[in-house]
């Protein structure tokens, strides 16, 4: 009753948006698709909206095929696309209320679902919705797609342009919802994120690179990555670049993530290399993986 | 879920539906202005400003003979309501030069001995001599002229008894007194039930499509029907407003008199209404953005209705080819139904043609939209 994906395939003229996608979500799971824009995300999220028709493969929502139940798919599923889309000039009451009746159903009717988030956005209730902030545009927008009672949530990357403070709430209410037995799947391009999904599919080009829980996906990592700082950053990454034993060199925050490819490497010989090109207060220390580090790795 | 009888279910969406088409209209400015700005702003236009009626009319006499036939003459020409004289001039080299200075439309000028001629010969000739820069005008200024001196002819003649003698004498039936605001009334409110109607209904459907909502809409079990129907309902709804607003003004401040039946008037309006209002949703689902929408709409629908509808030019004196094209516009069938009923008071056994014409384009647009009308994306 989850979604189930498979050998979908999708092109636009010459552009392979995505190529033999298979995938299966189980009923009430939290299931991320993690990958850069562009990586077709939103058109997947499209066919399995039924906005869009595959050119190859085939897709059941909820146990409704995309194609022929696209009607039955259409009332049980919440979706809230990429892009703000409510209506600007009517406020966020009208807003909830005009979902609610275009689904057959009243606020009170399904309060309790929506309680947690709408609450934080009621006291501005008679406010436009053009008129609101990042945050409480997607908090309205989950509130619409939430107000049927949907038994699959289509989040199609909610939190981009959204404050980290509203983007971490927005997490919590999501996994609040997924209590209620509702499957969702929601899209980002932020790795962070991934971490707070049940399993993840990590996606770039059309193609599904991986998919596993993120614990999983980060244990799997094949190397060692160490954190590598000197005074000079920007030098840094040119020496480690043109360091002949290097197998990736990343920027991560204040460090540089560097794996070698040798199996027998020696934090020390960096070092000695590093102060060879002048650099000072060079560190270097061992580190766990991230999902981004996994994802660059298959990326490669 | 509270089980709702179906048929409830589907009222109770379908007026939630209205309710915020009509919060998006009363919250834009902008389109309330085109909604009810529009219509009154071009009947006030049509009717004060742009006409070709000729009202005093300033004019110049040039008087060769200043005799007490000429006198009488120009007495009757400045005692009417369509003429003043705004200068005696005293020989021909002024009139070249007023004319240039723009100051009088027309100038008047008598032979020398005009008395005399007239007694002697029974002929005397008198020149009038009009600024044709705007034809129309000319054309009137000469007819109305003509007309004053036919009549001063006719009562001198009228002891003598001619034996044959043809007097073609004209009568403008309908518009007896050639007010332009009858030829206009029928001409903006088809412009403006097509703007408002066409065009409003195609800025608002892709106005879903380009914020996105549509997106929304599409994936939820209200029918892409239903969206239209709702869509299109508030605007008819204000159509009809519209259209009662003009013939309002018309009868009100132009005394302009309706012959026929109001009802079969508000009948045919609803039609044109629904025709516009298909053209509407035509154009929406060929365009992705407003003002895709908005710019077929103005020059797909505006212009021809504008210079092909016979509104402001006559269809006969069209060339051919455009002729025919005139057959395909639905406004060119309206203003000869509205023509007919308002001027003409005719009932529908006149205009039953004309009526199925524009059923059977409505017919055929809504039929185009439906089939063109998308379920998904693309």
């Amino acid at each position: 009753m989850g979604i189930s994906v498979k050998h979908i395939s999708k092109s636009y003229k010459n552009v392979k948006a995505l190529q033999d996608i298979s995938f299966e979500v189980k009923p009430g799971e939290l299931f991320g698709l993690i990958g850069p824009d562009g990586a077709g995300k939103t058109t997947l999220f499209r066919i399995l909206t039924t906005l869009l028709i595959a050119n190859e493969g085939t897709a059941t929502v909820a146990g409704f095929d995309v194609l022929h139940d696209y009607k039955s798919i259409r009332k049980h599923v919440g979706y809230m696309p990429g892009k703000f889309s409510l209506y600007q000039d009517l406020t966020i009451e009208e807003n909830l209320e005009f979902f609610a009746t275009i689904f057959g159903t009243t606020i009170e009717e399904n309060y309790d679902l929506i309680k947690d988030i709408y609450v934080q956005i009621e006291p501005f209730k008679d406010r436009r919705a053009g008129k609101l902030s990042g945050g409480m545009k997607q908090k309205l927008a989950l509130c619409c797609a939430l107000i049927h009672k949907p038994k699959v949530l289509f989040l199609d990357e909610p939190t981009t342009g959204v404050d980290p403070v509203s983007r971490k709430e927005f997490w919590e209410m999501l996994k609040r919802l997924q209590e209620k037995d509702i499957t969702i799947l929601v899209s980002t391009p932020y790795m962070d994120e991934a971490a707070l999904c049940d399993r993840i599919a990590l996606i770039q080009d059309g193609e599904i690179l991986q998919i596993d829980t993120p614990e999983a996906i980060v244990k799997h990592y094949p190397k060692q990555i160490y954190n590598v700082r000197a005074n000079n950053m920007y030098q840094l990454i040119n020496n480690l670049n043109a360091y002949k034993y290097n197998h990736s060199v990343y920027p991560f925050g204040e460090f540089i993530h560097y794996t070698d490819s040798r199996e027998d490497f020696e934090p020390a010989d960096l070092v000695a290399y590093l102060e060879s090109k002048n650099l000072l207060h060079i560190e270097i220390e061992k580190t766990e993986a991230t999902i981004e580090d996994t994802f660059m790795e298959l990326a490669k | 879920m509270r089980f709702l009888p179906l048929q409830a279910l589907k009222m109770k969406r379908f007026i939630g539906f209205i309710k915020k088409e009509f919060y998006h209209i009363f919250r834009d400015r902008r389109s309330l202005f085109i909604l009810f700005g529009m219509p009154i702003a071009q009947i006030l236009l049509f009717g004060f400003a742009i006409t070709n009626e000729i009202n005093n009319v300033d004019i110049a006499i040039l008087d060769h003979s200043k005799d007490a036939t000429t006198k009488e003459i120009i007495n009757k020409i400045a005692a009417s309501e369509y003429f003043s004289i705004k200068q005696i001039i005293e020989k021909e080299s002024d009139i070249e030069s007023i004319f240039k200075k723009g100051k009088v439309k027309a100038v008047l000028n008598f032979e020398k001995d005009f008395s005399k001629n007239l007694i002697k010969d029974s002929k005397a000739t008198v020149q009038i001599i009009t600024d044709a820069t705007d034809p129309n005008t000319a054309n009137t200024i000469s007819n109305f002229i003509n007309a004053i001196l036919q009549k001063y002819q006719k009562e001198l003649n009228k002891d003598i008894t001619f034996v044959y003698q043809i007097v073609p004498e004209t009568r403008m039936v309908y518009n007896p007194e050639l007010k332009s605001v009858y030829m206009f009334v029928p001409g903006v409110m088809t412009i403006i039930l097509m703007l408002v109607s066409a065009m409003m209904t195609s800025i608002s459907i892709t106005r879903e499509k380009e914020l996105g909502t549509m997106e929304i809409l599409l994936v939820s079990p209200i029918k892409p029907f239903q969206v239209i129907v709702g869509k299109v309902f508030p605007y008819i709804f204000l159509s009809i407003i519209n259209a009662i607003v003009i013939v309002v003004l018309s009868i009100f401040i132009f005394n302009m008199p309706v012959q026929g039946s109001l009802l079969l008037l508000g009948l045919e309006s609803v039609l044109f209404i629904i025709t516009s209002l298909a053209l509407g949703i035509l154009i929406s689902t060929i365009s992705a953005t407003q003002q895709t929408a908005m710019m077929i709409s103005l020059m797909g629908l505006m212009l021809p209705v504008i210079l092909l509808s016979g509104f402001i030019f006559p269809i006969s004196s069209m060339p051919i080819p455009l002729q025919v094209i005139s057959n395909i516009i639905p406004a060119k069938w309206f203003i000869i139904i509205i023509k007919g009923i308002m001027l003409k008071g005719v009932g529908i056994q006149f205009i039953w043609k004309e009526t199925l014409i524009l059923l059977g384009m409505t017919v055929f647009f809504i039929g185009l939209s439906v089939k063109k009308y998308k379920i998904r994306l693309e």
